[in-house]
Formats: C-alpha cells, sequence, structure tokens
C-alpha cells in the first residue's frame, strides 16, 4: 500500500499514461531489444566461425584469387589477389548497369510516347509489348536471351558476318576496335573546343533573346560544330584512326572487341524488361500535363517544336523523374541475375566463386551489400538533384 | 432526358473512314502504319506455324516431334514435375485440393456480385494457410509428412509468394507506423530497416539467408532451406510494403487524427480504427502491385538450389532426352506467370477505378 501523501498536488495523470514517459519507455526497450539482437548475433556468429575454422578480417583481399573470369574491363589473371576480384566484378556490374539504363530510357521513351501515338496500330503494338513484357519474370526472360537464343546460334566458323567487320555467333559478338594513333590528341581538343564554343553560344544566344526577343537556332548551329569541328580536326591530323577488325584464327576469333554472349542476353533482358516499366512511366508523365496547357501554348503562337520542348516535356518530366528513379534502381539491382548465367557481376564473382574459396561469408556478404547501397544512394542522390532542378518553383 | 443533355449523335464509321482516321491521318502515319504492319505481318506467321500449325501435340517421347514446330507433348509429358516438384505422385490430391481452395478463396473476388464475396477473400487470407500449413507438409492427423526437399514446380512458387505477401503485410504496416513515428529512436531503425533491405538485391539476401543465417543462429537451431529464403523474401518484401503504406498513411488528412485524438483514442486505437482502414483502402494498387513484382521474384529461389517452377523447368531442358526444347520450356512457365500477373494487375486496375472517389481531373 502506498503512503497518502501530505501535500495534495492535483492529481495529475499517472506516469504510465504520460505520453513522454511512455515513448521514452518504449524507445528505451527498443534500443535495448537492438542491442540485445545485435550482441546474441554477433556472439552467435564469432562462436560459429571459431568452431569451423573460419578466420575474420580483411587479409583474405591481399590473397591470390588463382581462378580465371572470362570477362574484366580492368586487367585480370588468376595470379591476382581476391582484392582484384572485387574491382572486376563491381566495373562490369556498373558496365551492365550503365549499358541498361541507357538503352531502356531511349526503348521507353519510345514506346511510352508511341503507346500515345493517334495511329492505331502503332499505339496496340506497344500496349502489346508492355503487356506482355512487365508480366514474365526478368530471370526467365535472361534464361530466353541466353539458352534459348544466343545458345542457338552458329559457331564461330558459320559466324554470321556483317558487312565483313561485325561477326555474330555463339560465343558473343565481335566488332571492331577502334585504335587511336599519334595525332589522335588534337581530335579530343578539337572535341572540347567544340563544347565550349556550343556553351558560349547558348549563354551569348539566351542574353540575345532576352535583350532583343529574337531567337538564334541555338541546337541546329551547335550540333553543327560538334560534329564539324572534330571531324575537320581528324582529317587536319592526317586520320589518326585505325581499326582493329576481328578475324577468325584456328578456332576462334581474334582482335576487335568481344562482347560475351552473358553480357549480351543480360543486357538485352535488362534494357527491354526495364524499358516496358519505363514506357508506362513516360505515357502517365505525358498524360498528367492537361491539354490546356499545349492549347494555350498553341495560342501564344510557339510552333509544335517548342510547345514540345518548352511547355509539355519540362511539366511532364516532374510527374516521370522520381519513378524513373526506382527503375533505375531496380534496373542496378536486378543486374545481380548476372549470376544465373555466369556473367561474372560483382555477385557472381565475389559473393559466389570468392566466398566459396575464402569461407570469409561476412566479410565478403557486407562489402557486397555496401556496394549496392552506395550504388542505390548514389543512383538516388543524382536523380534527386536532377529532380529539384526541374521541381516547380513555388515562392 | 433533356436535350441539352443528349450526346451528340454518333458517326457512322464506314471500315475506310476508320482507317483513314486511325491509321494514315498524315504521310508520317502511314509511313509507320505501313513499316509497323509490315513487321507485325512478317513475324506473326511464322510464329502462328511454329506455335500452332507445325507443333506436335501428342506423343510419347522426343522422337514424336517432327522439329519443324514447337514440341509441346515435352510441357504435356513433364507437366506433372512442372506441377508438383518431387511431391509424392499419390499424395499430390493434397496440393489439389489447396489449389481448389485457392481458387474458391480468390475467384469469387473477381466477380462483382458475389455473394458474400468478402468472406471468401477473408478465409483465403485466414483459414487457408492455416489448412496449408497442416496439409502440405503432413506429419499430423495421420497424413504421411513429406519433407521440404520435396516440394516443387508451381506448387512452390505459389507457396513462397503466399506466404511472402502475407507475412510481409504486417510487418509492412509496423514499419510504416515506426517510420511516421514520433519517438526518433523508433523512427530512425525503422527508416534504416526499411532502406537498407531496399537498396540491396533479392538475390545478396537470398545468398545471406543461406550462407550466413547458419552462422547468426546458436548451434543446434537450424532452418530447412525453404524456410531460411521464406525469412529473407518476407523481410526484404516487408520494406517495400511499409513504404507503399507509408504513401497511404501520408496521404490521411491531418483532420483525421485529430479527430481521432478529439475523441480520446489511444494510438493503436487511432490507428487501427481511423487511419489505417482508410491509408491501406488508398494505397491497395499499390500492395497488388508489391504483390505482383514479388511473385515474379519469387522465381530467383532457383539459385539458392530451389525447384520453383522455373526451377523444375530449367532443369528439365537440359535433359538429353529431349532436344531443343528450351524455348517451348520458357514459354510455358512465361505463360504461367503471364496469366497469373495479368489477371492481378487487371483487377487492379479495376479496384482502382471502382474506389477512385473522384477528386482527381
Amino acid at each position: 500500500m502506498k503512503k497518502q501523501t501530505i501535500d495534495s498536488k492535483p492529481a495529475g495523470p499517472k506516469p504510465w499514461y504520460d505520453p513522454r514517459v511512455r515513448s521514452l519507455f518504449f524507445q528505451v526497450v527498443a534500443i535495448a531489444a537492438v542491442f540485445w539482437a545485435g550482441w546474441t548475433l554477433v556472439e552467435n556468429t564469432l562462436s560459429n566461425m571459431e568452431s569451423r575454422g573460419i578466420s575474420t578480417g580483411f587479409g583474405f583481399l591481399e590473397e591470390t584469387a588463382g581462378f580465371g573470369i572470362i570477362m574484366s574491363l580492368v586487367p585480370y589473371d588468376a595470379t591476382m589477389s581476391y582484392g582484384r576480384t572485387f574491382w572486376v566484378g563491381l566495373t562490369n556490374t556498373l558496365l551492365v548497369s550503365a549499358m541498361g539504363i541507357i538503352a531502356a530510357t531511349l526503348l521507353g521513351f519510345i514506346i511510352g510516347v508511341a503507346r500515345l501515338s493517334s495511329n492505331w496500330l502503332v499505339a496496340k503494338v506497344s500496349l502489346f509489348y508492355i503487356e506482355v513484357i512487365r508480366n514474365i519474370p526478368l530471370l526467365l526472360q535472361i534464361f530466353f536471351w541466353y539458352f534459348a537464343v544466343l545458345g542457338a546460334l552458329p559457331s564461330p566458323r558459320q559466324s554470321i558476318e556483317m558487312g565483313g567487320t561485325m561477326f555474330l555467333n555463339n560465343r558473343g559478338l565481335y566488332v571492331p576496335e577502334p585504335l587511336t594513333q599519334d595525332g589522335f590528341g588534337l581530335v579530343w581538343g578539337a572535341v572540347l573546343a567544340a563544347i565550349a564554343a556550343v556553351v558560349g553560344i547558348r549563354i551569348w544566344a539566351k542574353r540575345r533573346q532576352l535583350a532583343t526577343g529574337q531567337i538564334f537556332p541555338t541546337f541546329k548551329v551547335g550540333v553543327a560544330i560538334l560534329v564539324l569541328v572534330p571531324l575537320l580536326a581528324y582529317f587536319v591530323a592526317g586520320s589518326p584512326l585505325e581499326w582493329d577488325v576481328p578475324a577468325l584464327k584456328g578456332f576462334n576469333f581474334g582482335g576487335g572487341i568481344t562482347i560475351i554472349p552473358e553480357l549480351a542476353a543480360l543486357w538485352l533482358a535488362l534494357s527491354l524488361y526495364t524499358a516496358s516499366f519505363i514506357a508506362e512511366i513516360v505515357r502517365s508523365g505525358i498524360l498528367s500535363v492537361s491539354k490546356g496547357q499545349t492549347e494555350a501554348s498553341k495560342a501564344l503562337g510557339l510552333p509544335n517544336g517548342l510547345t514540345l520542348r518548352l511547355v509539355v516535356i519540362p511539366q511532364a518530366m516532374r510527374v516521370i523523374i522520381p519513378p524513373l528513379t526506382s527503375q533505375y534502381l531496380n534496373l542496378a539491382k536486378n543486374s545481380s541475375l548476372a549470376t544465373a548465367i555466369g556473367y561474372p557481376d560483382l555477385v557472381a564473382v565475389f559473393m559466389g566463386t570468392t566466398l566459396n574459396q575464402t569461407g570469409q561469408a561476412v566479410e565478403v556478404v557486407a562489402i557486397t551489400m555496401a556496394v549496392y547501397l552506395t550504388i542505390s544512394l548514389s543512383i538516388s542522390l543524382f536523380m534527386n538533384i536532377y529532380n529539384r532542378a526541374v521541381a516547380i518553383k513555388e515562392r | 432526358m433533356t436535350e441539352s443533355t443528349m450526346k451528340p449523335p454518333k458517326k457512322a464509321l464506314t471500315p475506310v473512314k476508320w482507317m483513314r482516321e486511325h491509321l494514315f491521318s498524315t504521310w508520317y502515319n502511314a509511313l509507320l502504319t505501313v513499316v509497323v504492319g509490315y513487321l507485325v505481318v512478317t513475324s506473326v506467321g511464322p510464329i502462328l506455324n511454329w506455335a500452332l500449325f507445325d507443333a506436335n501435340f501428342l506423343g510419347a517421347d522426343a522422337s514424336d516431334c517432327s522439329g519443324a514446330g514447337a514440341c509441346w507433348l515435352f510441357i504435356d509429358q513433364r507437366l506433372n514435375f512442372f506441377i508438383y516438384g518431387f511431391y509424392p505422385d499419390e499424395l499430390q490430391w493434397r496440393v489439389d485440393l489447396m489449389f481448389l481452395l485457392l481458387a474458391v478463396a480468390f475467384v469469387p473476388q473477381f466477380i462483382e456480385r458475389f455473394p458474400a464475396r468478402k468472406w471468401f477473400g477473408i478465409f483465403g487470407m485466414t483459414g487457408l494457410p492455416v489448412i496449408g500449413y497442416f496439409l502440405i507438409p503432413g506429419g499430423l492427423f495421420g497424413l504421411e509428412e513429406v519433407e521440404s526437399t520435396k516440394w516443387g514446380g508451381l506448387m512452390l512458387t505459389l507457396i513462397l509468394a503466399y506466404i511472402g505477401i502475407l507475412a510481409s503485410l504486417p510487418i509492412g504496416v509496423l514499419l510504416a507506423l515506426g517510420r511516421r513515428s514520433e519517438m526518433p529512436i523508433i523512427r530512425g531503425l525503422s527508416v534504416v530497416f526499411i532502406e537498407v533491405w531496399r537498396a540491396v538485391p533479392l538475390i545478396t539476401v537470398l545468398f545471406m539467408a543461406s550462407v550466413m543465417l547458419p552462422l547468426f543462429l546458436p548451434d543446434g537451431m537450424n532452418f530447412e532451406k525453404l524456410m531460411r529464403a521464406l525469412i529473407g523474401i518476407t523481410l526484404w518484401q516487408s520494406a517495400y510494403m511499409a513504404e507503399v503504406i507509408r504513401g497511404g498513411l501520408q496521404a490521411i488528412p491531418r483532420g483525421q487524427y485529430e479527430a481521432a485524438d478529439a475523441l480520446g483514442l489511444g494510438y493503436w486505437r487511432k490507428m487501427g480504427l481511423v487511419v489505417l482502414p482508410q491509408a491501406l483502402k488508398l494505397v491497395i494498387p499499390g500492395i497488388v502491385n508489391t504483390f505482383i513484382s514479388l511473385f515474379k521474384d519469387t522465381t530467383l529461389v532457383l539459385i539458392i538450389g530451389l525447384f520453383d517452377v522455373l526451377g523444375t523447368v530449367q532443369s528439365t531442358v537440359t535433359d538429353p532426352a529431349w532436344q531443343n526444347v528450351a524455348v517451348e520450356g520458357y514459354v510455358f512457365v512465361a505463360f504461367c506467370f503471364w496469366v497469373f500477373c495479368f489477371g492481378i494487375s487487371r483487377y487492379s486496375q479495376n479496384l482502382e477505378r471502382k474506389l477512385d472517389t473522384g477528386h482527381k481531373t
């Protein structure tokens, strides 16, 4: 029994009815639970690893890997370290993600616009594409391209030839590799100069338009400068570019750039799959711009091209950017399906072979997850900056 | 109906007029029509020939396939494996019963005027998993036990998707509430949980579940592979679910919260009786979309060695007894998934239209 206190303050709420006390209590419980769970996990893991004889730490990254990788953007051979395999996997992941994002964006925008076409046939074909592709699992599409389509290509000797310079067979697509000779630096210089000139013209044209109202054809002139100046520099320097054309040597092709079937299948599947989602995003973005906006800009006398560029697209972009960001993130994450067909991405090389050989599960998984976390956060950061640039500026 | 509200008379559209309007309105539309039309006609013919006219439907083994078209009898011969995996033949009635109950629970949802269809749906969410829990693995009530390593095919796909969605929904609700909580530590923990799971690919989660979960657990405590995969899928999916539900919570006007406070409702009754019902109704399409993506993602379990429907097909197309049947196998799996996903997405669009309260212009 509680003793009656003499000083009788008006009976306030009991402490466990006080929201502040409650919230403090719940948070303390939450922290305690998380710490307890974390501590148990660490303890279990350490004792399990000890009993299985697995060492801890990142020292294994220095050890020799001793396995080959079918494709690497950075120099690699089997005598190099596990740390190197990490870089090979990472660059391969970044390569296929970047290629996929570019192709999916282009294709997605085309199909999204085609879906709204006044041409009945074009609209229906795009609708069919979208509804079929996005309702089929991505892994199945990767298998389809890899095993059913690319796997059915002829052997190197019966390669499909394209113009005598490109060859397609079941070992991959062989394309000529450009080899820059002495003097190509001039061309690079010309490209930089052209870019600087276009930026300058753009600033000047904007200033002139503000002052006089006259519109300068910035786009056409810009394209002309960007194409003509480097081309001129190229011939002035004496055509300093040679092509290393692939040729059949023995049983396989040598020279040129090889796009291995694993990369091609993954790229095709990722781009086609993501494009079907991007198309729907683009469609909803364009539909979100009310017809009145188009009519108003027509009433102002803007030609069709300017209406699209200055009125419709900027407003559509506001609706498109956030979901588009999610699609880019999905594509980067989905590139990890590479492991199913043996394209040496980060998951296949590092979380697969390296983990199996070293047994350093905790470290390898932690590094891999940290990489994906970084990729995801970078893409969203970049897209958020862009999003802020196109958002409605309200005062 | 008065004169002024009557719709204008419909134009009588002759085929020629229709074509002129929809296919040949401008010169570039005409060009597009011709090019796209040519592509469609030249690709549809060979596909139809392959899939229907030159295809083989009857026979016993690979020698009955002519090779000119699709070899559908391959699917027919292996159908049992594709649906049940290694589940024993004589016990397959248990799986069939579950398929039937699944249909009983959810087919009425697609029929507008079905009596008491809500109760069928509630049965699907509550009673069905309980029945399945006893029926599929067996071991109780005199049912013969079937280890989870023998489960496979379409049945495993459905089990993964069903348990994944059912378990991730309540966890997602809790995480969403946590993310909108006024307690900084609860909020912080929820944000970290959601963002970390959403940032990593499902494959790495599955790898972690199959390689690392045994390391995390105390000695002697071990789950089978299927269970570990389910834990991974559920945690991953609940982060996505949480974000969908957060969208719904954010759409509820402040006045609703304040009204619940004014009535003197505590936190859980405020959320459970006032806010969540409205929020969940708003985001049903989002939840359904999450379900569709989970359904497609269940195929990834084949990478850690579970035989879902794609896994069973993938393991069969390399069978030397059948030559070049990969395309047929993939088309079959694609068709299975397409029917489910397209059906569900249509249902979700339908629902969206029905629940739309007309605020949008």
